[in-house]
């Protein structure tokens, strides 16, 4: 008989442990992949939203509007944003992403009325053209980073970090450092790129503050400046960057994704989201700038239901990256391409992987055309129908919203309100300051 | 073509870039001179027009920030990013320019007659940036393309994580960075050398110059250089 | 983040305008620290050993110095003979007594607890309050200070609270302070490690942990270069020190020396500041030799 005894597994060192052993052992090199962080962490999933009953009125679904739009950026800009929508893009660089994803975004955005980012690598001419609000983000290794784009921009990110990898800088692997991606960094083709995790001509907000100013001064004070920080010690960093003079500041949570960081720094560097914004609403109303700066919160941001929690809990906005990624077709075991629909399966295979289990992007062999400078791979993504996805999906959100801010009885979905919400776990409860339902309960609170 | 004076005593730093920016109004002036700088910050930044101005003084931090074009002479120091960023056109420090200097800039010349900080040439992305003192440590940290001239000594760790950037120096190198190393000297290197010392009307003998550059051991991921990641 | 400044006067018929020439340095900093200032300033102590300087400081704002110094005056001791002496600026004061801080520091906690002892020594005078560099110069006439040398701090808080407490200089000891641009990563675990050497702290603040191991070493016998060496070993993060001690003032900026510091040096003057914008007004500082340290390079000049 078998003894059952010998088939029990370890919690500590499970498959997962042993593979990342066997894996140092054979390389001698930490692991680098692509996506946020997996594990469970709490998040807006626990919260869930006390809708309208006898004692607070709906609204109707279609007669009765509910307001999306949006404005960042009033504190010192000549010209804020306006948004039709509480929902952009993340700053994902080209390169990491290939030239027709960039343009797909860029016109999925255009027709929702929102904005998209550049990231590590600079602005490329169909990202303007294609994209009616653009944000130009300034980061440590400044690739790219020139004064005509700047001035074409709509608004400035100053990217302290992202959540991926609060204090770490950004990776691109040799593969995906094709001609155009080498020519717009300034770099050979073909070498491993590192990029420094400070910015070269400043340390420290007391800088960053004159830094903000000849940003400002270079373009004539018209653009709004957003900071943006990864999640670690937001309640400090958001005070920061409103004294360093941020018009808008941007908190990016641990679920944030990457094209390629190390693992480790993905999973056991920096915050989750929920308690990220909690702690930057804090420091904003502590400050009584809440309004006079804006907020916006990535990381995970998947659902409309996620847009309307992070509102409710004081966002002004949210940025999407991975969400829009996966409307592109993320972890798809098909593309659409001259009409028809083409497995995958293989290509995933060939990578060591599987559809719904890839985080591959840092190979630049993405299977359906997002992550890559591959020529015939990026053909799997045709902007038309990319623009036509992720606009669809940015939509959808944005009623999901709206549902439920009327359910909440609200004309405007910048007033939900943290009270609208009750929490359904302890962690959440604590993390969020929001009661556990059917409480009054806020640990750490009363 | 006329010559505009402006006086930071009674003139605030906006008023004059606002002036820097406007094409129509640069159109018939051929040189703008600051007084009374006193450190102020983000002077003549953002300017993208072929005009010489004239700091008369001390600047402070990011002074003509993201030059294009632009031809601009500080009398006195210069504080932090001297010219950072910038694209095109030529900006002269006489006395000694402050950390970072020449920081991630594409093109163009920045010259220093005096010493600069550490970190000179941080992130250099094409531009050429000459010395007449020493630089401090880390200079040409990450530094990408384009070529430093030192006719002094260098700190510790010059040319850490080098790419494609080339170092002439003439003095000391107190250490050299990871992947730094000195290289022979080529022809078409004294030539360089004596390129941009002309370019600075300075008079050293090319041959007394050595070349670092990369040894491009961090060009691509490997594990036994596992104490550099 | 912060700003810092310092000055040092060479000539003592020039000593008069200390505060004067300080007051544009401090409000030249107010970018880079708008949330508090403060500043130490250190006089040529009087011919009578025994007297001491204490700085003290009201955040209430309620305590009415006079009375405290006839209530100390008062007081029942049988050992030593009192001599007290009090000068007062809103809610900040001065006292000159030779009453030891073993003795003097618990009359004051249990009498008036509101009250901070913000520095004791026979030459520093040290202020500091919440508010704008320039409201805390003007409340504290500063411009009326003199002394043969100063140090000064606006701060831009990072991780600590403001509060009084938290501003800079914090002091160790007897007429040493310190002001701190930068940010240290390691300071809860120095606390731990100073508080077992019997070290008390006042704040959460990284500054105060250097301080205090600044004050630990100083209190063992060495010197403040050799106590700045052992504690270029155990710091870790970003620094720029500027110290001041009865007679000297001391500058050392950490191995990567990211954060700023300008040096301008004349026949009358030293003098110190995170920005040469603070320096700009200074008399001759035109032919003044102006440079900026290098990595772990100490400078210690003697007033």
């Amino acid at each position: 008989m078998t003894n059952l005894i010998s088939r029990e597994e370890s919690w500590g060192y499970n498959q997962a442990i042993a593979n990342y052993i066997y894996n140092a052992a054979a390389h001698g090199l930490y692991e680098i992949r692509g996506l946020g962080a997996k594990r469970r962490v709490p998040h807006f999933d626990d919260l869930v939203f006390l809708g309208a009953s006898l004692s607070r009125y709906p609204l109707e679904g279609y007669r009765e509007k509910c307001s999306t739009k949006t404005v960042l950026g009033t504190r010192y800009a000549k010209k804020p944003i306006e948004l039709a929508i509480p929902i952009t893009i993340a700053g994902m660089s080209f390169g990491s992403l290939s030239a027709n994803v960039k343009e797909a975004l860029g016109r999925a955005a255009t027709a929702m009325g929102t904005s998209t980012t550049t990231g590590d690598g600079g602005m490329t001419p169909e990202e303007r053209r294609a994209s009616k609000i653009l944000v130009y983000q300034c980061l440590p290794s400044r690739y790219g980073f020139n004064p005509d784009d700047l001035r074409s921009a709509d608004a400035i990110e100053i990217v302290i970090g992202q959540g991926a990898k609060p204090g770490g800088g950004g990776l691109l692997l040799g593969l995906k450092i094709n001609a155009r991606v080498a020519q717009m960094r300034t770099l050979p083709e073909g070498i491993d790129q590192r990029s420094a995790c400070r910015h070269p001509d400043w340390t420290g907000s007391d800088d960053l503050t004159i830094k903000v100013q000849e940003l400002r001064e270079i373009t004539d004070w018209e653009k709004p400046i957003y900071i943006k920080v990864g999640a670690s010690r937001p309640k400090h960093d958001v005070k920061l960057a409103v004294q360093a003079g941020a018009d808008v500041v941007v908190v990016d949570g641990m679920q944030g994704g990457t094209a390629a960081t190390q693992a480790v720094f993905i999973e056991h560097v920096g915050i989750p989201t929920l308690p990220a914004l909690r702690q930057a609403v804090e420091a904003l109303e502590e400050m009584d700038m809440k309004g006079k700066v804006q907020l916006i919160i990535s990381g995970g941001i998947r659902t409309g239901a996620d847009v309307a929690k992070a509102l409710a809990m004081g966002a002004d906005a949210v940025s999407i990256g991975q969400g829009v990624l996966y409307a592109l077709g993320c972890n798809r075991h098909d593309y659409f391409q001259d009409g028809a629909y083409h497995s995958v399966i293989a290509d995933y295979e060939a990578l060591g992987t599987a559809p719904g289990y890839c985080h591959h992007c840092h190979t630049g062999k993405c299977p359906v055309g997002i992550t890559t400078q591959d020529p015939i791979l990026e053909q799997r993504l045709s902007p038309d129908k990319g623009a036509e996805h992720v606009k669809n999906y940015l939509q959808t959100l944005t009623m999901e919203l709206t549902t439920i801010a009327r359910a909440c009885g609200k004309q405007d979905v910048h007033h939900l309100e943290r009270e609208d919400l009750a929490a359904l776990t302890i962690e959440a409860a604590a993390m969020a300051k929001v009661p556990l339902a059917g409480t009054d309960w806020i640990p750490g609170v009363n | 073509m006329e010559s505009v004076t402006f006086d930071l005593a009674n003139t605030t730093v906006r008023q004059i870039n606002s002036f820097l920016h406007d094409r129509d109004k640069l159109r018939h002036v051929s040189l703008v001179k600051i007084l009374n700088p006193n450190g102020a910050h983000n002077l003549a930044c953002g300017i993208d027009s072929p005009i010489a101005v004239e700091i008369h003084g001390h600047a402070g931090y990011y002074v003509a920030g993201m030059n294009q074009q632009a031809r601009v002479t500080v009398f006195g120091n210069a504080g932090t990013g001297t010219a950072e960023n910038m694209m095109s056109g030529l900006v002269h420090i006489k006395g000694y320019a402050s950390g970072n200097a020449g920081a991630s800039a594409h093109g163009g010349t920045l010259i220093i007659d005096g010493s600069a900080g550490l970190r000179c040439g941080i992130s250099l992305k094409g531009a050429d940036i000459i010395v007449g003192g020493s630089v401090g440590s880390f200079s040409a940290f990450m530094a990408q393309a384009g070529r430093i001239l030192i006719c002094g000594d260098a700190g510790d760790a010059l040319g850490d994580s080098l790419y494609e950037a080339v170092i002439y120096i003439k003095g000391e190198i107190k250490s050299l960075g990871a992947d730094a190393q000195i290289e022979p000297m080529q022809e078409s290197d004294y030539q360089a050398v004596a390129e941009l010392l002309s370019k600075a009307g300075w008079d050293h003998d090319p041959q007394a110059f050595k070349r670092v550059a990369s040894a491009k051991q961090l060009y691509h991921w490997n594990a036994n250089a596992s104490k550099e990641y | 983040m912060c700003g810092i400044v310092g000055l040092l006067i060479k000539k003592p018929e020039l000593q008069p305008h200390l505060g004067e020439w300080l007051v544009p340095m401090l409000e030249g900093m107010a970018e880079r620290g708008p949330d508090s200032a403060g500043l130490a300033l250190f006089r040529k102590p009087s011919a009578n050993g025994q007297i001491k300087k204490y700085s003290l400081f009201d955040p209430t704002g309620q305590v009415r110095w006079q009375e405290l110094l006839e209530h100390l005056k008062n007081r029942q001791y049988a050992e030593t003979a009192v001599s007290a002496s009090l000068t007062s600026q809103a809610n900040h004061a001065i006292l000159h007594t030779n009453l030891e801080p073993p003795i003097l520091k618990p009359w004051l906690a249990e009498h008036y607890p509101a009250v901070y002892v913000l520095s004791v020594g026979r030459a520093i005078e040290l202020y500091k309050d919440v508010g704008s560099p320039r409201a805390i110069a003007q409340k504290y006439q500063f411009h009326k200070l003199a002394g043969s040398h100063a140090v000064g701090h606006t701060r831009m808080a990072t991780e600590s609270a403001v509060t009084p407490a938290h501003a800079h200089p914090f002091t160790a000891g007897e007429d040493f302070c310190l002001v701190h641009n930068g940010s240290l990563s390691n300071p809860h675990s120095l606390r731990r490690k100073l508080e077992k050497q019997g070290i008390h702290f006042d704040t959460d603040n990284d500054t105060e942990a250097a301080c205090r191991f600044l004050e630990w070493r100083l209190r063992e016998g060495d010197d403040l270069a050799t106590a700045l060496a052992k504690g270029a070993k155990e710091f870790d993060g970003f620094y720029t020190f500027l110290m001041g001690t009865g007679d000297q003032l001391a500058l050392v900026r950490d191995a990567f020396a990211c954060k700023p510091a300008v040096v301008a040096e004349t026949e009358d003057y030293v003098a110190i500041a995170s920005e040469f914008r603070s320096l700009a007004h200074l008399p001759h500082i035109n032919d003044a030799h102006i440079f900026e340290p290098a990595p772990e390079e100490l400078h210690i000049w003697k007033a």
